[in-house]
């Protein structure tokens, strides 16, 4: 076994399940149907892109795909076209799949295959061919994404135990599932005996909740930043799930409580996962953090903290970066630093942030230098220093120290620093997206360097 | 300015940064149809820290999520009252 295809053939005949799009929905079982046009054997063994607006066309032509085409590289829906050509070179791509025409994102070179959130009778079946690497795009420092190699094999590796699940499970996933965190549900959904229910593209949250509910989702994840969202939607009582999950950011103890309450039928789970660690590990005891005895326990997954922050290794990382100018994704021991830093208080760890800095808005990536940059365009700014700041809404937001030219101490024209923020503000909106422009701005008469000079970034 | 006077005066200035429109900002307004997004009621969460001294949000870690605007105002409102800070009317 190794493919979608074969685990969908081999799966026993139970009640009818189905994929459930905005707007159709496609039965899920043995595939003897395609969602290409028939077109499925022009891509065997060829490197595809799958770059489709609507999730059920992207996840029907997923479930075709695996164990024909060589490599399948699954487009975020959000990618700005500027990164195409060096995606696309990057990963050899021979063929795009869509479900429009790119507007002339994509270059010339490569066949285009049409695909939509319909299965249409095929007329041949094609037979697994080949073990299809998969392509996960993550965002990295530059902007340009990162390219991360997994398969059949390390993707399905967390849900073994997962698939013991009852046929009545209904899954939905405020994620994307071009997204590591929402392809994890569509493996769960697609190889377990259930339906899955997914969002729209630009889906208002109150109405995917309803629809949801009218599904009858049983299983139901996202981030914490989802959830605080969905709680906050009069059509939260839409749904009644047994299982929530939740993963992608820090979940705390806030959010973690008011799922309580609200759902309290409900498992509440929250899990640790990153397109270059896989799953990590599954917490269900209620609390934020996990347990410090987890740290150098043996299982499937092993866990370390080397000065702070967490090390991971399992069948669930990725293989490899792809594109040889990449780090080597593993140390020595083949461990992957996710940068993520924690510390032990008491019998727990709890998570604190990113090593890098790097700040996570209701589950976007936003690099401090490039807002920093933003900030420093003003001319009356001498240096300034973006950091996180916790938020109960979005888990963490862009918060700015800045210095000021010609400043000693904290004194200052009041009214001159109300336009100075301002202007800093309208620098920042101009050139940066609304998630990276800082929500808080304060003056301050110095910035701690470190030894190289650097800012001195905290965790 | 009481609470209330000051929540909306913070909402309006968001949406005036990011140039957008408020509906007639009542009391039963949904919060997530006021204009603001999620991340705008986090910038909106974070001003008021600053502004008012404190973020009810992280004051609890029991609490029901606001939906309407009442709502938001009436959990500012009731936090207001330890924090020496008169909901209804002051300086």
């Amino acid at each position: 076994m190794g493919s979608i295809r074969d685990s969908l053939a081999d799966a026993p005949e139970g009640r009818e399940r189905f994929l459930w799009g905005a707007t159709g929905r496609v039965p899920l079982g043995r595939l003897d149907g395609t969602s290409l046009r028939g077109r499925v054997a022009e891509l065997a063994r060829r490197s595809v892109l799958i770059a489709t607006r609507d999730q059920l066309a992207a996840a029907l032509a997923l479930i075709e795909l695996d164990g024909i085409a060589r490599r399948l590289i699954v487009c975020t829906p959000d990618l700005p076209a500027e990164h195409f050509p060096a995606v696309i070179a990057k990963a050899g791509v021979e063929a795009i799949v869509s479900d429009h025409d790119g507007g002339g994102a994509w270059g010339g070179a490569a066949l285009r295959v049409l695909c939509d959130g319909t299965v249409r009778p095929a007329e041949e079946t094609p037979v697994t061919c080949c073990r299809t690497e998969w392509v996960l795009l993550t965002s990295g420092t530059t902007g340009a994404p990162k390219m991360l190699v997994h398969s059949f094999a390390t993707l399905t590796a967390p849900i073994g135990r997962a698939l013991g699940q009852r046929a009545d499970v209904v899954w939905g996933t405020f994620y994307d599932i071009r997204r590591y965190g929402g392809l994890q549900i569509f493996f769960r959904a697609v190889l377990g005996p259930g339906s899955f229910v997914l969002s729209g593209a630009g889906e208002p949250i109150g109405d995917y909740l309803v629809r949801l509910g009218a599904h009858g989702a049983t299983h139901v994840s996202g981030t914490p930043s989802h959830w605080r969202r969905a709680l906050m939607s009069p059509e939260a009582r839409a749904i009644a799930p047994r299982y929530i999950r939740l993963s992608g950011e820090i979940a705390d103890q806030g959010i973690l409580n008011a799922l309580h309450s609200f759902y309290p039928q409900a498992t509440i789970g929250h899990a640790f996962a990153s397109t270059e660690a896989g799953v990590g590990f599954e917490v269900d005891d209620g609390l934020e953090g996990f347990p410090a005895s987890m740290a150098g326990a043996p299982g499937d997954v092993q866990i370390k903290v080397v000065e702070g922050s967490l090390r991971i290794r399992s069948a669930r990382n990725a293989a490899r970066y792809l594109g040889e100018d990449d780090a080597p994704l593993t140390d020595e021991e083949g461990f992957v630093d996710t940068g993520d830093m924690v510390q032990r208080r008491g019998d727990r760890y709890y998570f604190l942030g990113r090593r890098s800095g790097l700040i996570n808005v209701g589950g976007l990536k936003v690099y401090p230098e490039e807002v920093e940059a933003a900030i420093n365009r003003h001319p009356a700014v001498r240096m300034s220093m973006v950091r996180s700041r916790r938020s109960p809404i979005t888990g963490s937001l862009v918060a700015a120290d800045v210095v000021l030219k010609g400043e000693t101490g904290s004194s200052g024209a009041g009214g001159e620093r109300v336009d100075f923020k301002r202007e800093i503000l309208q620098l920042c909106h101009e050139s940066l997206a609304p998630h990276k422009v800082p929500a808080t701005i304060r003056f301050v008469p110095g910035l701690e360097m470190a030894a190289a000079g650097k800012l001195a970034r905290h965790a | 300015m009481s609470v209330k006077a000051t929540v909306i005066s913070e909402i309006q200035r968001i949406a005036e940064e990011e140039t957008k429109s408020l509906p007639p900002l009542t009391d039963d307004l949904v919060l997530l149809d006021s204009g603001l997004d999620s991340f705008g009621i986090a910038i909106l969460v974070a001003r008021l820290e600053e502004t008012l001294g404190f973020d009810p949000f992280t004051e609890t870690d029991d609490m029901a999520y606001p939906v309407t605007l009442g709502d938001f105002i009436r959990f500012y409102e009731h936090a207001a009252e330890p924090h020496g800070i008169d909901s209804r009317q002051s300086g």
